[in-house]
């Protein structure tokens, strides 16, 4: 990870006699691997549920080592599980949530960009105004656009659809993007836009063959972030969907809220745990720029 | 001659167009970020000022549902509940950030991997998280069942239905939501930390722990103070966590703010409260950020003035 | 005939006026260097030439025809900046061609401007790279091939040797001095280094305050200042400045001193009254041992000083010496082999045909 490169070559707790420095390396080992296990077996355990019998669970509870282990309940939960009435599993949502966050985390990221890179470079008067005004919208409590929003939504005959709140993700992640790609292009040199325009190149030019090609770091960036944060959502997807159109989050509280009947923990768990994965493969792939997306969202 | 002419009249306009190309384009931006940041928020307040009930009603009304919104019990606990969420959240998820960050600092072996499992809970959203730690404290499919199931009969850890014990459990499933995230950024500052502090402080004779508490993270308060901000922003943002947890309960114990906006707009029918109820999330939101926005631009002069 | 010509150009941000009354213009071929302190207008001028800023009022004119609402695609000139502003996501070739792919050169004739410009400028084995793998003086190259592919009206310079270090900033000012030789094109080049000015420009435009101050060759800026501010900063150790006295034979007596009347020149002595307060210019290495009759031998006459030494620095070629003369500070300039020692009192002749000198208030020269 470029952003925290351990540079410190020197490293006090080697320093003194070896009695010191073995206790002392020891220790923090020990507690790293005190609490990665409390970071890790929450999810570890849900995990062997989702592989054991729901007798057992239900008998034991989710902490016990499984005896009985089995794939069907993935298969179950995916495909055939009944909520509210229809037998199709988890995957009609997975489905949703997929067809939410691609389409808006891609037109949020390429509006971003066109912003920052007008913002930064194409600087005119009230570009601060408008600026603080876009930052606003970062902060702004999802409560505050509720009501409008279900107005909105009515008026354009998107209501209860994932079109729906695509259009609501990808107004509310311009903000974010925005703000994103301008703090990242403020750090490209003026002169290179200059050195361009007596080349001759005009806005777009500019944009497509100096500012895109140094905006693979920023694009993944965006990327991650407004991905993942959109297929977290939750409370647009409660409010503004029902029945076959929500997204994972939200049908995940509606089948495990609305059990009147038997608990299906093994299946309920595997569900829980399809809906983690896709955030979690980004976050293990390009945990680099998650990471770089965190300091640069929070620090500045 | 005639075409000069006619190339010179139609050069103002077309430059006109070019050098306003980038203003032009933002125009569908400031549109949308002002009906969506100005507009929207407008909109709620002057709802909020309505006789609104089940459908918006533009009868003004005046500051009534302010008032019927402080008297109600449920509001104030989750406005208390929001203090003490929101106090033990940050300081919990500073403290145990501060600590991972410090024993990754060690030039430990496999520094990724150690950061990796600290930080991924961040990428998993609330609702996740939520089901996952309602197993687990659940008398029924959690730690009391596999206590009694170890053969200690007696065993009760049943925070979760506890009315006065029920919050804790959110704290706790925050912390380890969120630690990670601090940890990173600490992690990050200390990073940025010139290495010969830390060697004058050994020379001195100051133990490791000395070293950190009096020396290098007085270094990085900025960075604790922007990982408390932002804590505190998602504190008050709070909502998915304690439906998928709680789901408010037991009773109203754990009822966050987020959590009465939704009932009062969608369940009970009393959009005007609602929207009061929001207003005052968003006064939060800025009791919190205002300051801290003024103080960095203070700073930032400061700093300038120091400069030159 | 004129390739550059600048009229009455004023230049105000937001109503502060960082340009004044502007007037400059520019032979064919010939090398115009702008300097000054910074802060005083001539970065604002060269962008303003180049299109990067917009005209407040008066007129730019390239090769005869008015471009100030032109954009900087259409002027026909070329930039060097002082980051080099090479595109760093292309490789050599690339950033020399991208200028003629907005213009729709032709292919082959890109290939062949890319093939001559690179032999020119010896960069052929760098094509390939990428700018973050060339050195400092391969990016100046380069940057200076980028300009030479467009083969414009008009080259500007800004700085563009303010980022290297000694050694090679004076090797690349030879470069850039052949390269003017072989090109023989316009080039304005704005430069805060009195030195590169001096060697490179067949005119040198001193600016100050946003006031073009003066505007001539090399060897007139030197030593026909136009006044105090041109004087000081042109040169290197600057010129003494000392306050005086005209005496009643039309000689210098400097203030606070013994009262010895340095002589004039007969042609320096017009509008001068006896008793007439003046600031007395004269440069460090105007000073010489008195037995040398530096100005004797030139047909000209030497005032005899004596000066006390403060202090002694060695550079190697020379060695400079910090003295009080009649109690004011004087820098000499001096022969190494010349041993003086601190608290020496030593006597030494000025070039009278060198000196300048001022009114004390409007700091003009007299």
């Amino acid at each position: 990870m470029a952003d925290v490169i351990a540079h410190h070559e020197f490293d006090p707790l080697s320093t003194g006699s070896p009695r010191r420095r073995i206790l002392s390396k020891s220790a923090v080992y020990a507690l790293l691997i005190v609490f990665a296990v409390c970071y890790l077996l929450p999810l570890l355990i849900i995990f062997l549920n989702t592989l054991r019998p729901l007798q057992e669970i239900v008998r034991t509870g989710f902490i016990a080592w499984p005896h009985e282990v089995s794939a069907q309940y993935w298969g179950e939960a995916w495909g055939s599980f009944c909520i509210g009435g229809t037998c199709e599993g988890v995957s009609r949502f997975f489905k949703n949530s997929l067809m939410m966050a691609i389409p808006a985390t891609v037109f949020s990221t390429a509006i971003g960009l066109v912003n920052g890179y007008i913002l930064s470079k194409w600087r005119f008067r009230g570009a601060d105004a408008l600026f603080g005004l876009v930052t606003l919208g970062v902060f702004l409590p999802a409560q505050m656009t509720l009501l409008p929003w279900a107005f909105v939504l009515g008026k354009l005959g998107l209501s209860n659809s994932i079109a729906g709140l695509v259009l609501i993700h990808t107004v509310q992640g311009i903000s974010f993007t925005t703000l994103f790609c301008r703090n990242y292009f403020l750090n490209v040199p003026d002169d290179l836009i200059k050195a361009a325009r007596i080349d001759g190149a005009g806005f777009w030019r500019i944009f497509r063959r100096i500012i895109l090609p140094l905006s693979p770091p920023i694009i993944i960036v965006t990327v991650i972030w407004q991905f993942t944060g959109i297929w977290n959502e939750f409370l647009f997807g409660a409010v503004f969907t029902s029945g076959d159109h929500q997204p994972i989050t939200s049908a995940i509280v509606a089948f495990s809220g609305s059990g009147t009947g038997e608990r299906h923990y093994n299946v309920e768990a595997a569900a829980v745990i399809m809906a983690a994965l896709p955030p979690l493969f980004i976050y293990l792939v390009g945990g680099k720029y998650f990471v770089r997306g965190l300091t640069q969202g929070a620090v500045k | 001659m005639g075409s000069q002419t006619q190339s010179k009249a139609d050069q103002p306009w077309r430059r006109w167009i070019a050098e306003r190309t980038p203003q032009l384009i933002l125009v569908p931006t400031i549109g949308a970020t002002l009906i969506y940041v100005v507009g929207f928020s407008l909109w709620t307040f002057w709802l909020s000022l309505s006789t609104s009930t089940i459908l918006p009603d533009p009868t003004f009304a005046g500051f009534h549902e302010y008032v019927a919104l402080w008297k109600s019990k449920r509001w104030i606990v989750s406005f208390q509940n929001l203090f003490l969420f929101g106090s033990l959240y940050v300081a919990g998820a500073l403290f145990v950030g501060t600590l991972l960050a410090i024993l990754i600092d060690q030039r430990v072996r496999f520094e990724a991997v150690w950061r990796t499992i600290y930080l991924y809970p961040l990428a998993i959203s609330f609702i996740v998280t939520g089901t996952v730690w309602r197993w687990i404290f659940h008398p029924q499919t959690g730690v009391e069942l596999a206590l009694k199931d170890l053969g200690w009969i007696g065993a009760k850890f049943d925070w979760i239905t506890d009315r006065d014990l029920a919050i804790y459990v959110v704290v706790i499933t925050g912390i380890w939501h969120a630690s990670g995230f601090a940890m990173a950024l600490i992690l990050a500052g200390l990073r940025a930390v010139d290495g010969d502090l830390v060697k004058a402080a050994q020379i001195d004779g100051a133990s490791m722990a000395r070293t950190y508490r009096k020396v290098i993270l007085p270094v990085i308060w900025p960075i604790f103070l922007a990982v408390a901000i932002v804590l505190l922003q998602f504190a008050i943002k709070t909502y998915d966590l304690v439906v998928a947890l709680t789901q408010g309960g037991p009773g109203v114990s754990t009822t966050v703010p987020a959590i009465v906006v939704y009932d009062l707009m969608f369940q009970r029918g009393q959009i005007a409260q609602g929207a009061a109820a929001a207003v005052m999330i968003l006064v939060a939101l800025a009791a919190v950020l205002i300051p801290y926005t003024l103080f960095m631009i203070w700073r930032r002069r400061q700093e300038g003035n120091q400069h030159g | 005939m004129s390739s550059l010509v600048i009229n009455d150009l004023r230049k105000s941000f937001g109503g502060v006026e960082v340009l004044k009354n502007i007037n400059l213009s520019a032979e064919s071929g010939e090398f115009i260097a702008l300097v000054g302190p910074s802060g005083c207008g001539k970065s604002t001028l060269l962008a303003m030439i180049a299109g990067l800023e917009s005209v407040t009022s008066g007129e730019i004119r390239i090769e005869g025809r008015l471009i100030n609402n032109e954009a900087p695609k259409n002027r026909d000139i070329a930039m060097v900046f002082q980051s080099y502003a090479l595109y760093p996501t292309m490789t050599v070739r690339d950033n020399m061609s991208f200028g003629m792919e907005s213009r729709r050169v032709p292919k082959a004739e890109q290939a062949e401007t890319i093939a001559r410009v690179a032999a020119l400028l010896q960069i052929e084995p760098l094509l390939g790279r990428k700018p973050s793998q060339l050195s400092g003086g391969q990016r100046q190259r380069v940057a200076m091939g980028r300009a030479l592919v467009r083969d414009p009206k008009l080259f500007l310079f800004d700085e563009p040797l303010s980022n290297l270090d000694a050694k090679l900033r004076i090797e690349m000012r030879s470069e850039i001095k052949k390269l003017h030789q072989n090109v023989a094109k316009t080039m304005v080049y704005v430069t805060h280094d009195q030195i590169e000015a001096m060697t490179l420009a067949s005119r040198i435009a001193v600016m100050f305050k946003g006031i073009l101050q003066q505007y001539d060759t090399p060897q007139n800026i030197y030593e026909r200042p136009v006044n105090k501010f041109v004087a000081g900063f042109m040169g290197s150790p600057t010129m003494n400045f000392l306050d005086a006295t005209i005496s009643p034979d039309l000689g210098v007596i400097v203030d606070g001193g013994d009262g010895k009347v340095l002589p004039l020149q007969d042609g320096q002595i017009a509008g001068l009254v006896a008793g007439q307060k003046v600031v007395f210019g004269v440069r460090p290495e105007h000073f010489s041992p008195v037995e040398e009759k530096r100005a004797e031998r030139k047909g000209g006459r030497s005032g005899v000083v004596s000066v006390k030494v403060d202090m002694v620095e060695p550079t190697g070629a020379e060695t400079i010496l910090m003295t009080k003369l009649a109690g004011q500070d004087v820098v000499v300039s001096c022969e190494p082999d010349d041993m003086h020692a601190v608290g020496d009192e030593v006597t030494l002749a000025i070039d009278m045909t060198k000196i300048c000198l001022f009114d004390p208030k409007t700091e003009a020269r007299l």
